[in-house]
Formats: C-alpha cells, structure tokens, sequence
C-alpha cells in the first residue's frame, strides 16, 4: 500500500471530471505527490538524528524536539494530500451507484452515468467544497502550529529536563522552508482552481436552467395562443354555420381570417 | 507514485512527437531520470551525515551545512526534471481534448471513421503546432534558469573539498570539510553537460518546426 493507490484513485476520478478538474489532478500529481516522493520525502528523513541540542543532558534533545515539531511538516503534508484527495471518492461512489442502479433495473435510466446532471452535480459540487474547506484547513494548521512557514535554524528551549535554556539546531532549515513555500502555493494554486471550477459550473447549469425555464415559458404563452384562437375559430364557426343554415347563398370566410391567429 | 508515473505519462507524449522529441525524451529517460535514481541519489544520500568540521560546538555543523547549501543539488536536479518535463503535458492535454471533441462530434451524429480516430496520427499543425512550440520554448527557459540557479547558488559548478563557515554558534572561523566532493563535482558537470545537450535538442526542434511552417507557408502562396 503506497500512493500508487492514490494515484489509481485520483486517475478514476480524471474520467468523470471537468477540463478544470482535470489540470487540479495533474497539478496534484506532478507538483505535489511527485515532489513530495521524489524530493521532499529525503530532507525530513533524518530531522530527529540531526536535530542537535548544545546540552549533554540526556532526554533534553527529545523533549525540545518534540516540543517544537509536534507532527513532522512532512507528516502533515501527506496527510493533506490524502485528505485533499477523499472528496474526489464521493463523486466515484455516485456513479458507481447509478451504474448500479441501471443493472439492476436493467434498463437505461440516465444519459450517461458519467454525466455530470442532476444529483451527479450536487455530488460534484459538494467534493469541490470540502476540496477547498481542507486545503485551507490544513495551510491554517501549518501556519498555527509553526508560527507561519518560516523553519528558524535555533529554537531556545527550557522544558525539563533541560536544566537552562538550552540551544537547539534545526538541520537544513533552509531546504525546509523553500518546499513549505512550494507547497503553499500548489495548495494555493489548487484552491484556485477549485474554486474557478466552482464558479463554471455554478453558471453553466444556472444558464441552462434559464434558458429550459425560458423555452417552457414561451411554449406555454405560444400554445395558449393558440387555445384562445381555437375558442375564437369555434365561436365564429357556430355563428357562421347558423348564418349560414340561413343564408346558404353566403359563402364562410374564415380560412383566411383564422390563420392570421395562428403563431405558425 | 515515483519517477515511474512521470515516465509513463511522459511515454504517451512520445507518441505525438517529432523525432528530434523522441530523442529529447530518450535522453530525458536514460541519462537524467535514471541517473539521478540509480547513482546521483546514493551520491549526495549521507551528505550531512558526513559533513564534519573541526569544532566540538554543537549546532555548529548543522548551521555551516544550512549555510552552503540552501536547497541541495539532488532536490534541484529532482524539480529541475519535474519542470522541464511538464510543457510536454500541456501538448498532451491538447491532443487528448482533440480526440475527446471529435469522438463529441462522431455521436451528435457527424461521420468519422472510429478506426481512423483510433489510430490516428495528430499531426502537429494549427492550434496544436502553437501549443508544441509555446513548450518547446517553456522547457527551453526552465532548463536555463536551472542551470542559472545552480551556478548562482553555488559559485559556479564545483564542489569545494573544504569550506570556511564563521555562522553563530561557531566561536570563530572553522573549517569544514564536504563529503566525496570529487563524485559529486563528475556527477554535476555530467548533469550539466546532459543539460545542455537538451537544451540543444530543444533549439533544433524549435528551429525545425519554425522552418517547417515556413516553407509550408511559402509552397501555400507561390
């Protein structure tokens, strides 16, 4: 078990998503599962051996270190990727579910189960929602839990049983913080795109709502239209054919007459 | 998920390529992403464990080894790679959204052959020639601001034996001395000298491709 079973995952959902969903995988794939595999990974490796406390006192490094990293930055990056990626399942799950649904009825019951309509679409939408509240949930935790995205080189620590304030090195700081900047903006990046899919498809089917609403509208004005020239053809028709029953020498003249009533 | 993954997606782009992007992409594969895997990785793999200076003083190391190198050169080769090989994506989404809107246009009814769309060539000209060249030319400027960044960070491309570090905590001036500074200096200028090598693909195969619509262009009008 290792992310090729997120990778698995993340390419089904490729197949029911829109063109914006599609660069936020691409996006989730290279600039922040490959990088975290193939970079990230190997700068905390060693994060506790070569955190280095100027104090021969035993047990004070452990303290301070877990004192100041109380979950490794890189353990809450793949935490985030993993948590960012679950809505995604919802989305599968549903179209599993249609899927299933139209064996079991044994006939066809949705354009596409892969259509993103109807109940398909609140599906969608709510995994861009929670996409989005666990991107900024978790840039908010990284940036409480370590005083921003800066990795100091020294912390000054006191707990026992360190018997002063004692100084603690912070091995490649630098290196750290480069990739936790590269990681907020990919989160950053991908909020975005969340959010501009959000909005797409949030105007695409309300322009489409208006539009049927709009097309029913005038069918509904077109064929009472045509009911009020019905009842108007009917009347008329009754007075001629008693005109006429008394006056046979008269021809009727209603052809012309009615279809100037009529819309086509 | 690993170097693989890139190369699989990286393998379906060969498809759509020309030939000297085939060559880009065999040399990409062969020596930049394995390379880096197989020898480059082991090389700078106990780089801080062995980085020893003459001083007792603790933090010392820790601070003159964040010092002289800020980001490390395999951590830089690795989103080096990642970078250069992304514009072919872009080439790849287009022609994957060329095929999904004719396999559109075959079910509202129009007639194309399934066969032919199965196995058909995409010839890089109109929209696509654009979206090809416009990555050519990305990973042309990402592959010269990595090798800027290298030479800028590291005072050019040699791997100093020794260096000289007067940060906090260390009481004065000491020396320090860096790990297999011969390997990783050979493994540098190899990395380089592929580098540039592929930065040459890329300018004749931007030049190809301009030459090529040129010539069209003239047959077109004469």
């Amino acid at each position: 078990m290792s992310w090729g079973f997120l990778c698995d995952l993340l390419s089904g959902v490729n197949k029911y998503s829109t063109g914006i969903g599609r660069i936020w995988v691409a996006v989730v794939f290279i600039f922040r599962l490959l990088v975290y595999v193939a970079a990230a990974e190997n700068i905390w490796k060693y994060d506790h051996d070569e955190f280095e406390c100027n104090i021969k006192q035993p047990g004070c490094e452990n303290v301070c270190f877990d004192h100041f990293f109380p979950v490794s930055h890189i353990r809450l990056w793949a935490l985030q990727l993993i948590i960012v990626s679950t809505p995604s399942l919802l989305v599968v799950f549903h179209v599993a579910y249609r899927e299933n649904r139209e064996k079991h009825h044994n006939q066809k019951l949705y354009k596409s189960p892969g259509e993103i309509d109807g109940g398909l679409l609140c599906t969608y939408l709510i995994s861009l929602v929670l996409k989005t509240g666990f991107e900024i949930v978790f840039l908010v935790l990284f940036y409480k839990l370590y005083n921003g995205f800066k990795v100091p080189r020294l912390v000054k620590c006191d707990i026992r049983p360190c018997p002063n304030t004692v100084d603690c090195y912070i091995s490649k700081p630098t290196e750290k913080m480069i990739f936790l900047y590269f990681l907020v903006a990919t989160s950053c990046l991908c909020i975005v795109l969340n959010l501009s899919e959000l909005s797409y498809l949030i105007f695409k089917y309300s322009i489409k709502c208006y539009l049927k609403r709009y097309i029913k509208k005038q069918r509904q004005v077109s064929k009472s239209d045509c009911h009020k020239s019905e009842i108007t053809v009917s009347k008329r028709q009754k007075s001629v054919e008693g005109a006429y029953a008394t006056n046979r020498a008269q021809p009727p003249s209603l052809s012309v007459r009615s279809q100037s009533h009529f819309p086509f | 998920m690993d170097w693989g993954t890139l190369q699989a997606v990286l393998g379906g782009v060969n498809k759509h390529s020309t030939s000297i992007g085939k060559i880009w992409l065999t040399v990409l594969f062969i020596f930049r992403i394995m390379i880096l895997v197989v020898a480059a990785e082991r090389v700078w793999g106990d780089e801080q464990q062995d980085f020893v200076c003459n001083t007792l003083q603790p933090g010392c190391r820790n601070v003159c080894y964040d010092h002289f190198f800020p980001i490390s050169h395999i951590r830089l080769w690795a989103l080096q790679l990642i970078f250069v090989s992304t514009p072919a994506l872009l080439v790849a989404m287009h022609v994957a959204y060329t095929r999904h809107e004719k396999k559109r246009r075959f079910r509202n009814g129009e007639k194309i052959d399934i066969e032919e769309l199965k196995n058909e060539k995409i010839h890089i000209r109109g929209p696509l020639w654009w979206t090809y060249t416009s990555s050519i030319f990305f990973r042309i400027v990402f592959e010269a601001v990595f090798m800027y960044v290298f030479y800028y960070m590291y005072d050019g491309y040699q791997m100093p034996r020794l260096v000289k570090c007067s940060a906090w905590p260390c009481p004065n001036v000491v020396d320090c001395f860096v790990s297999r500074p011969t390997e990783k200096t050979t493994f540098t200028i190899f990395m380089l000298a592929v580098s540039g090598i592929c930065m040459m693909l890329n300018l004749a195969e931007l030049c190809y491709l301009v030459i090529k619509i040129c010539m069209k262009e003239s047959r077109k009008t004469t």
